[in-house]
């Protein structure tokens, strides 16, 4: 029971808290986002924070589609498929501030096929690899930027 | 955000599009000041409680992003969900039906 004012307070201050705490608690919690890789600000250094030392071979068994000319680098559509029983999937932009655009973790359900729209700041090699059986396949490709799409 | 997902010879095409800045961080302001980062860092769609889509994103995905992807193991009718997480915790859950 609560008998003073103090004790009220008291209640009615653990109760906000705990009410804050359940309010702020993030409902979606994956946390698997790999900071050092997308903060790195070199292709070695994005791909090294990514896959470690992991051997890489050209492929042709990946599939890159992107334009050979960009007229807007703000928005560049791409997509990539394969056959290969690949865990994951990477886009880089070598000339990009932080070259890591995205990554794509393959489920076991989820075909090897993605599409994105990403920015390039300027002309500049498209980086796709893919990682399966502890190996990373390469696939590359330049897109020409008309207009840059990372200025203000 | 809006999503679409229509079933084709067993696979089912999914085609997303979110409301999101995506600021890079790297932008100045009319007033000479950077505008702080905020972009979408992860998104994934769940059917039957099993992860069929996840992705990792970083600020050079375009503004209002676009994706798409195809899984297996759903049919017209059913439905699943898609949520994205952005770098200050906001987050978005939306349900899905195929088509």
């Amino acid at each position: 029971m609560i008998h003073t004012r103090r004790e009220f307070m008291s209640t009615l201050v653990k109760a906000a808290g705990l009410l804050a705490a359940v309010v702020t608690w993030p409902r979606v919690v994956w946390a698997s986002w790999n900071t050092q890789a997308f903060q790195a600000e070199s292709l070695d250094a994005a791909i090294n924070a990514k896959y470690g030392s992991m051997p890489i071979e050209d492929s042709d068994a990946l599939n890159l589609k992107a334009p050979a000319i960009a007229e807007n680098g703000a928005v560049v559509p791409i997509t990539v498929d394969t056959e290969l029983p690949v865990k994951n999937i990477s886009v880089f932009v070598e000339d990009n501030p932080s070259p890591l655009a995205c990554s794509f973790n393959i489920q076991p359900r989820m075909a090897a096929d993605v599409s994105v729209r990403i920015r390039m700041g300027q002309t500049s090699n498209l980086v796709v690899l893919a990682e399966a059986d502890g190996k990373l396949y390469r696939t590359t490709q330049e897109v020409k930027v008309t207009i840059g799409g990372c200025g203000g | 955000m809006r999503v679409k997902a229509s079933e084709r010879n067993g696979s089912v095409i999914v085609k997303m599009l979110m409301q999101h800045p995506m600021e890079t961080g790297r932008r100045k302001d009319s007033d000479g000041n950077l505008v702080p980062g905020h972009y979408i860092t992860e998104v994934e769609a769940v059917h039957n409680g099993e992860r069929v889509y996840h992705s990792e994103l970083g600020p050079a995905v375009s503004k209002d992003p676009y994706l798409a992807f195809t899984f297996t193991g759903a049919g017209s009718g059913d439905t699943f969900t898609v949520s994205w997480v952005d770098n200050k915790g906001e987050s978005e859950t939306t349900d899905v039906s195929i088509r």
